[in-house]
Parts: C-alpha cells; sequence; structure tokens
C-alpha cells in the first residue's frame, strides 16, 4: 500500500517529470499563456499518460523488444489521437487554442518515458497510479506558471478581472513579458529553485 | 511460446495496429457530427466577428439573423437565385467536378488549384440599407491552407471593414498570429483599389512607413511569418481581383453610380 502511495505521490515534488527530470518543457512553454489552456492540457496529458501505461503494462509480456518503441507510439499516438477528436467534437474553442500542440502530446517525452521506463517492468495497477502521478506532477507545474503567466500578464484569471488594469482605470500594469513564451523559462527555473531550496537532495553535483 | 520470433513480432504488430485502428476511427465516425456542427458555428461566428457584429449576450444564431447569404457566379457577378444560399456549401463545391474549376497555374497566384464556380457572399443589413459585404477567401500560407472572411464596405466597396481567419494550420505564435487581435484590427479603413481599379492591398515586411500614398493601402507585416504575410497579400490580390470577386464588385459599382 505504501508503494502504491509513492508511485503515486513521488512524481509531485520528490521525482518531478519537469522539474527534475526537465521532461516535456516544450509543451509547458507552449500552452501556459492562459490557465484554462494549461487546465486542458494538463487533463488531456493525464488521461493519456494514464491509460498509455494501462496499455503498455498490458502486453508487455508480448512486446517483442525490437519493436517495443514503435509499439508504445502506437498506443500513445492512438490515445492522443481520440483526445484530439474529443476536444474538437466538446471543447471546439480551446482545441483552437491548443491547435497543434494536443498532437504533439504524442511526443511529449514524459508519456515515453513513463512507457518505456515504468510500464513495461510493471503491473498495470501500478502503472496506471505511476501514469496518473506523473501527469498530476506534470499538471502541478502546467498550472502554477499557467496562474502566474495569466495572472501577471493580464490581471485575469480564467478570464475574470482579478487585478484592475491600469487601462481600465485600475493600479495594476500588466507585464507583457508574461504573455510571451519565454517568461514560462523564468517561471519553472524559480520553482525549481525553490523545490531545491526545501530538497536539498535533487541539487546535483557540481562537476568541473 | 518464445517472445522473440518473427511470426509473434508481425502478430502483435497486426493485433496492435487492428485495435488502435477501431479505437481512433470509432472516435471519428462518432463525433464527426458534433466536430461539424461546431465548425459551422465558429463559421458563422467568425462571419460576425469580420462584420463587427458578435455582442456579449447575444447568441450566434440570434446575430446571424442580420445577415443575408447571397451565392454569386464568380464569372458574371450575377446572383443566382436558384441555390439555396443558406445551405449552400461553397468548399465542398470547389470538390465537385461540376461545381467547380481548374485554376490555370499562371493565375493562381494564391495556389488556389480548384475553386468553386458560385461563391458565398454575405450581406449585412442596416435597417434596408446593405452596410457591410462579406467575401470568402482562401489561398495556401507556409504550411496550410487558410480560409476567412473579408468585410468591405458596402458604400465605396473599396474600404476594408474587417480580415477573419477561421481555419488554419500556421506555426502558433508565427504565422497564427494572422489570429491576433491588434494585427486584426490594422485592416479597419484599409483600401483594396487605387484609381484605376487595381488591387493594392498587401502586407509589407516590417512595419507599414506612414503618412506615404501607398499606406492606406498596406498593412504591417507579422515577424518571423513572411511565408504566410505573402500568402494573405496573395489570397487578397486573388479574391479580390478579376478572378475572384472583381465582377461582382464590378456589377455592384455600376449599379450604385446608375443610381446614385
Amino acid at each position: 500500500m505504501a508503494k502504491a502511495k509513492d508511485t503515486l505521490l513521488d512524481p509531485l515534488l520528490n521525482n518531478n517529470p519537469i522539474a527534475l527530470q526537465i521532461l516535456g518543457i516544450c509543451s509547458a512553454l507552449a500552452v501556459t499563456s492562459k490557465l484554462e489552456t494549461a487546465l486542458v492540457m494538463s487533463m488531456a496529458v493525464t488521461f493519456v499518460l494514464g491509460f498509455s501505461n494501462i496499455g503498455v503494462s498490458l502486453i508487455r509480456n508480448h512486446i517483442p523488444t525490437n519493436i517495443r518503441i514503435i509499439v508504445q507510439m502506437t498506443i500513445i499516438a492512438s490515445l492522443v489521437i481520440i483526445v484530439d477528436q474529443f476536444l474538437r467534437a466538446y471543447a471546439f474553442d480551446i482545441s483552437k487554442q491548443l491547435s497543434v500542440f494536443v498532437g504533439l502530446i504524442i511526443t511529449n517525452c514524459i508519456i515515453m518515458g513513463r512507457a518505456e521506463a515504468f510500464a513495461m517492468k510493471n503491473g498495470v495497477g501500478m502503472s496506471f497510479l505511476d501514469g496518473i502521478g506523473n501527469a498530476i506532477g506534470y499538471s502541478l507545474i502546467l498550472l502554477v506558471v499557467g496562474v502566474c503567466r495569466e495572472l501577471f500578464g493580464t490581471g485575469k484569471l480564467l478570464g475574470l478581472q482579478i487585478f484592475s488594469v491600469l487601462a481600465e482605470g485600475g493600479w495594476y500594469a500588466p507585464n507583457g513579458l508574461m504573455l510571451l513564451p519565454p517568461s514560462a523559462f523564468f517561471i519553472i527555473g524559480v520553482f525549481i529553485w525553490v523545490l531545491r531550496s526545501f530538497k536539498v537532495e535533487q541539487v546535483e553535483e557540481e562537476r568541473h | 511460446m518464445p517472445k522473440e520470433t518473427i511470426g509473434k513480432t508481425f502478430l502483435v504488430a497486426l493485433l496492435l495496429c487492428v485495435v488502435c485502428s477501431v479505437l481512433v476511427s470509432a472516435a471519428a465516425v462518432y463525433l464527426r457530427p458534433t466536430q461539424a456542427a461546431n465548425k459551422n458555428l465558429d463559421r458563422k461566428k467568425n462571419i460576425l466577428m469580420a462584420a463587427d457584429l458578435l455582442k456579449e449576450g447575444l447568441s450566434v444564431e440570434e446575430a446571424f439573423k442580420s445577415i443575408e447569404p447571397k451565392v454569386v457566379d464568380l464569372a458574371t457577378g450575377e446572383y443566382v437565385v436558384d441555390i439555396d444560399a443558406e445551405s449552400y456549401d461553397q468548399r465542398r463545391a470547389a470538390r465537385e467536378p461540376a461545381e467547380s474549376e481548374e485554376v490555370p497555374p499562371s493565375e493562381d497566384i494564391a495556389s488556389v488549384r480548384r475553386k468553386a464556380k458560385r461563391a458565398s457572399v454575405y450581406l449585412i443589413y442596416r435597417g434596408d440599407e446593405v452596410r457591410k459585404i462579406i467575401l470568402p477567401l482562401h489561398g495556401l500560407g507556409l504550411w496550410s491552407t487558410l480560409y476567412g472572411f473579408v468585410a468591405i464596405d458596402a458604400r465605396d466597396l473599396n474600404t476594408i471593414r474587417g480580415l477573419v481567419y477561421y481555419e488554419h494550420g500556421e506555426t502558433p505564435g508565427l504565422g497564427g498570429e494572422v489570429d491576433n487581435p491588434a494585427w486584426k484590427a490594422l485592416w479597419n479603413g484599409k483600401q483594396v483599389f487605387d484609381q484605376d481599379g487595381n488591387v493594392r492591398i498587401e502586407v509589407v515586411k516590417g512595419k507599414v512607413v506612414p503618412n506615404r500614398p501607398e499606406t492606406r493601402y498596406q498593412v504591417d507585416g507579422l515577424s518571423g511569418a513572411t511565408i504566410t504575410a505573402r500568402g494573405v497579400s496573395n489570397m487578397l490580390r486573388y479574391w479580390l481581383g478579376k478572378d475572384g470577386f472583381g465582377p461582382y464588385l464590378d456589377r455592384l459599382k455600376a449599379r450604385g453610380a446608375r443610381h446614385g
């Protein structure tokens, strides 16, 4: 039971896919200018990661080693297409904003990484927990970045005005840099810095 | 059974492909009607956006009532009366051999390749008077064909009132900036034709130099998206020129001159 809990919760802070493994940065930059898109992206990745781990784990004893990467990719790609189709049907505006980035979940290193590193060697239940855990770890960063960027870039959250902006007679001057992709680098950098100040064991040894 | 034989490798690959393709096609087939309805609603919403008619609290269907769809024969510029304009689908017609024609490569500046002989136009009324005319256009950008609408002022048939794209596959942040509200706002008030009736409107590279005679025909470029911007210029030149809506606009101008 303790192991299941570790599998699920370790990827949040102790072994976060973005903050420690530095995977999946690309989409963390691209879809976080607004909280709404970050939220939908998080849900899409959670679905794909959970079920791709189940799928890979289910047939792990039958996957021939020489085509295992292709098999994993096929499962992941199918799931991503299904998610994309659902978004187009039920969340059309958001799927337009996310555009190619839903499709690009296929190439998100976290998903492939978990399939290869965990689901190929573990049972279905544990693989599912591992997938969900890593997806929540990924979502955590996405949401933190999304909140910072939307709030400081526009003074809004989920489209609702939080800070009254100067242009409308308020006090807050929106920071345009926050809406540009580089700002996500700064926020993720600060996040990693704060995290590693508390969890010193995550700091790499200095190499000269 | 050993894990690694060639036969088993093929079997696993085959089974996996069958299962995955069934799942993917089931999702695609089952969700297609909802997606099509969304697309249709989105197209209407974009017509309203080009016309600057989209207001909060007003549903798209409701707002669309002040718009009259019409079908125009591109070659003659006359309205076609025996087609239901409401349901006419220009993009589907462009794929039907009987309803479309090949665009000769020498004239095909916007890479349209094949175009419907009849096109949809949308008239925006205020009271009894037509205020704006919305024309559909499409053409190749960098990666994809961009589909959009341009709104022309009905009084002079020359001033642009808006330009929107409702479907494209350009790079977000570069060519995708055709969706940027700040850039779209630059189009309002720009002129399409010079005195001799040539299509002059274009997207320039970099910023437009103000206060020049040609300033009124020019819109700022999109940085990092030269080819998409060129595509936008080309499709405006094509669709507002003699092979596109030129005859239709000429006919409206002649009629306006006769009456006024």
